[in-house]
């Protein structure tokens, strides 16, 4: 009785109880394992601190896209794998996005045949480990390629090989003038279509905006091109003999067939996910919504672009966000076909080299907290602004 | 002048068989074209013999597309495949590059392939050499498990099986102690059976295991343990407490913000520095460590999901019968609540059996990793689309019926409601 009496008028310190075990039993966890760390750094002759990032790395990396040699920082050589993983991830998330809502609209489509064949390509690949599949595109499929001197050829100004895809490259005179140029179009574009908006609000008028849009992004960096100076041209990759047997191309850029591997694997796999939330969103706008957009006169294109899909958007993008967060994290698997992403050259050669596990494992994987962060910020701020402002 | 109409129920009786005709003749062309290489168009310059099966088939789509023309099979057809323009090119295309793929398909697969014998140099066919997967089976299920001692993981999946095949036959009573034996008894019997080390049996160290049994070790032990951590975390994400909740919510996004490898990485290299010098974790176990808190994380917002849909009602009602924390949720809340989220469940448990590959990284070898092994064999060189694909089949298998058995799973709940 005396108990439950000092239970009910302690509900203070009824909850307190348990949370101070909590933190206590956190806290000696914690401080037990930093213990050992300082006995078992102290015996290995090494102190932590984040010093070693000045170093010289002395180790080189297969595809960079920073100027890098083994005389660079390791600091430098975290900067080459984040930016290849970002490389990979913007690759797979563009391809991903566009296979994922052909797919998705596909699986929707009144067409029996169509739709069921985007239906087993999601049932496929979804339920195949993604790593499997790396190793399949990467070991099994790329390795099929011809070899150089035989190289298929598109036109011959690009060449696909079992060493890589050989592209023209762009060779840029006042690239800056140009580069403005396209953010001045976008900036007009936005402009331009806030006043169609207030146009067609205010006073019912029809502008229509994308072939102006359009006109604005090829009229305003041409005119950079013809008076400006900027000028493009290519450097095509050329067939080059090193020994009797040996042969590579020279000029030009060559896509590593890791990355080739890696970013196919990733968009192909992402975008089954990415397809079942775009077939979820336009499944999850009421058909009420439809009747009623056909029902003012809406023709089927209006009613899918004004109706439906705004919609939709607000269903899908959520999910979708995760799922470029999920490609971006499972760009990781670059390690195992060596592929040097921040796994591979920080936490992989870097981590060898140093033996600083602690520092190491810590930074990359606070780089992807980071980045998963910043993302999900981002997703909250858009969810707030598509949410439905209700009166 | 009747030529040139448009197709409608007037015409019905010409247009539709010089449209089937057209169709079937587009068809055949592709066919014999992919299956015998040989061109019945020959005949004709190059350019209109490779895009005729598209004009045919296109014009014969077009003579057929008849609405309401009365003939139930046909409106089926057209409403399906034949609806437009656009949906007829499309299922043209479709069409065509199915016929197109089935016969390469079917010659690496089947016709080309070759199946008996026991080393590569009885692989003379073009096609998949399956001889390598014949020859290595046994290390592809087992690992580098003594072949002697390979009942013991036979013996261990066999118990598994017999009693979850029985549990399906007994009363609701009985059921709850064969799952009371299959959760708390079984997993700690199956381990040691396959480790060994007493009654007699030999001691087989985790480095030998491997191949797929590893892969259903792992899931099934990871299984085992992310559930009841995941719900915990759940429950202290919303609890009202604040240092609990803050530590659910700071526990649950760290892992749920890195990826995987680099858990396993900070298991395989990280974690030994945290340890009193000299004392040893079983490489297996840290992994098992590893991806356990990693998918509770993922299961913890799942569950999440399902406490946050269930109505305010549910646990006024629960209090107003006196019933303290402990007794509601897991006599009101979970049940209803994991009921909701079975689909999210299916996905996380789908999502662990699909990541048990990446244990590569710190030198354990499930099927995945077994095959790359086999593969390098400098016996066995060239392997490795075989190899993929037969990983690629198995793990579709696997992944493919749970995903099917969570759907059934899913409709028959939620009849019940």
């Amino acid at each position: 009785m005396i108990f439950k009496k000092f239970n009910i008028e302690n509900k203070k310190a009824r909850d307190l109880i348990p949370q101070a075990i909590t933190i206590l039993a956190l806290l000696s966890v914690i401080i037990y394992f930093a213990t050992n760390a300082q006995i078992n750094m102290g015996n290995r002759g090494i102190s932590f601190g984040f010093g070693f990032l000045n170093q010289e790395a002395s180790f080189d990396i297969t595809f960079s896209m920073i100027e890098y040699d083994g005389s660079h920082s390791y600091g430098r050589a975290f900067l080459v794998g984040l930016l290849n993983t970002i490389l990979v991830s913007a690759i797979g998330i563009f391809f991903a996005t566009i296979m994922g809502v052909v797919v998705g609209i596909s699986r929707l489509s009144d067409n029996y045949l169509i739709a069921k064949v985007a239906e087993w390509y999601v049932e496929i690949f979804r339920n195949i480990p993604l790593i499997l599949q790396i190793f399949f595109w990467y070991f099994a499929a790329l390795r099929a390629l011809p070899l150089p001197e035989n190289g298929i050829s598109f036109y011959d100004i690009s060449f696909l090989t079992i060493k890589g895809w050989y592209v023209p490259k762009f060779i840029w005179t006042n690239f800056n003038i140009f580069l403005l140029s396209v953010i001045a179009a976008f900036i007009a574009i936005y402009f331009i279509n806030s006043y169609a908006t207030k146009q067609r609000e205010q006073f019912g008028k029809q502008i229509p905006t994308t072939i102006i849009s359009l006109a604005t992004l090829i009229l305003i960096p041409l005119i950079t091109f013809l008076f400006l100076g900027v000028s493009l041209s290519f450097e095509y990759p050329v067939l080059k003999q090193l020994s009797p047997t040996v042969f590579t191309y020279a000029g030009g850029v060559s896509i590593i067939p890791e990355l080739i591997a890696l970013a196919l694997a990733l968009s192909m796999y992402t975008a089954t996910f990415i397809a079942e939330n775009v077939r979820a969103g336009i499944l999850g706008v009421g058909k009420g919504q439809k009747e009623a957009a056909a029902s003012i006169g809406l023709n089927k294109n209006q009613i899918l672009k004004l109706v439906v899909m705004p919609q939709a958007l607000r269903i899908i993008i959520p999910p979708t966000t995760n799922q470029y967060l999920n490609l971006t994290k499972n760009s990781s698997l670059a390690a195992a076909i060596a592929y040097p992403d921040i796994v591979l050259v920080f936490a992989g050669t870097a981590l060898m080299q140093t033996g600083r596990a602690i520092e190491i494992i810590s930074i990359t994987m606070l780089t992807y907290l980071t980045l998963s962060i910043s993302i999900s910020i981002f997703m909250n701020w858009y969810n707030k602004k598509m949410a439905i402002k209700e009166k | 002048m009747n030529l040139i109409a448009k197709p409608s129920k007037d015409n019905i009786k010409t247009y539709v068989p010089i449209g089937l005709l057209l169709v079937s003749l587009s068809f055949l062309d592709v066919f014999v074209n992919a299956f015998f290489n040989f061109n019945l168009m020959g005949f004709l310059p190059s350019q209109l013999s490779y895009f005729l099966p598209l004009i045919l088939g296109y014009i014969g789509f077009y003579l057929i597309r008849i609405e309401f023309s009365g003939v139930r099979s046909l409106d089926i057809l057209n409403k399906n495949i034949n609806s437009n323009n656009f949906n007829a090119l499309l299922t043209l295309f479709t069409i065509f590059i199915i016929i197109k793929s089935i016969p390469p398909m079917l010659d690496w697969f089947i016709l080309e392939a070759n199946f008996v014998g026991n080393s590569k140099d009885d692989c003379t066919g073009d096609g998949a050499c399956w001889v390598f997967i014949k020859v290595w089976f046994n290390r592809f299920m087992y690992g580098l498990y003594p072949d002697a001692e390979q009942w013991r993981i036979n013996t261990a999946f066999l118990i598994l099986f017999a009693v979850v095949g029985v549990s399906f036959f007994v009363s609701e009573k009985l059921k709850k102690y064969f799952i009371l034996f299959l959760v708390f008894v079984f997993p700690f019997l199956g381990i040691k059976l396959i480790s060994g080390g007493s009654f007699g049996l030999e001691y087989v160290e985790s480095a030998a295991w491997g191949g797929l049994s590893l892969t259903f070790i792992i899931s099934a032990f990871a299984i085992l343990f992310c559930f009841p951590i995941g719900v915990i975390l759940a429950l202290g994400r919303r609890s009202s407490l604040p240092a609990i909740k803050y530590i659910s919510i700071g526990f649950i996004e760290l892992w749920r913000g890195v990826p995987l490898i680099t858990v396993l990485f900070m298991s395989a290299v990280m974690f030994p520095m945290f340890l009193p010098d000299g004392t040893f974790i079983d490489k297996l176990i840290r992994v098992l460590i590893a991806i356990t808190l990693f998918e509770a994380a993922y299961m913890a917002e799942v569950v999440r999901g399902g406490l946050q849909a269930l109505p305010k009602g549910q646990y006024e009602a629960a209090k107003s019968l006196g019933m303290g924390y402990w007794r509601m949720n897991a006599l009101i809340i979970l049940p209803q609540a994991l009921k909701l989220v079975i689909p999210g469940i299916a996905n996380t448990l789908l999502a662990l059996v699909k990541d048990t590959p990446l244990i590569f990284v710190v030198g354990l070898m499930e099927l995945a990793g077994m095959i790359g092994l086999a593969k390098t064999n400098p016996k066995w060189l060239g392997m490795a689309m075989e190899g993929y694909v037969f990983a690629g089949l198995v793990f579709w298998i696997i992944c493919y019926a749970m995903s099917r058995y969570s759907q059934n799973l899913e409709k028959k709940l939620s009849t019940e409601r």
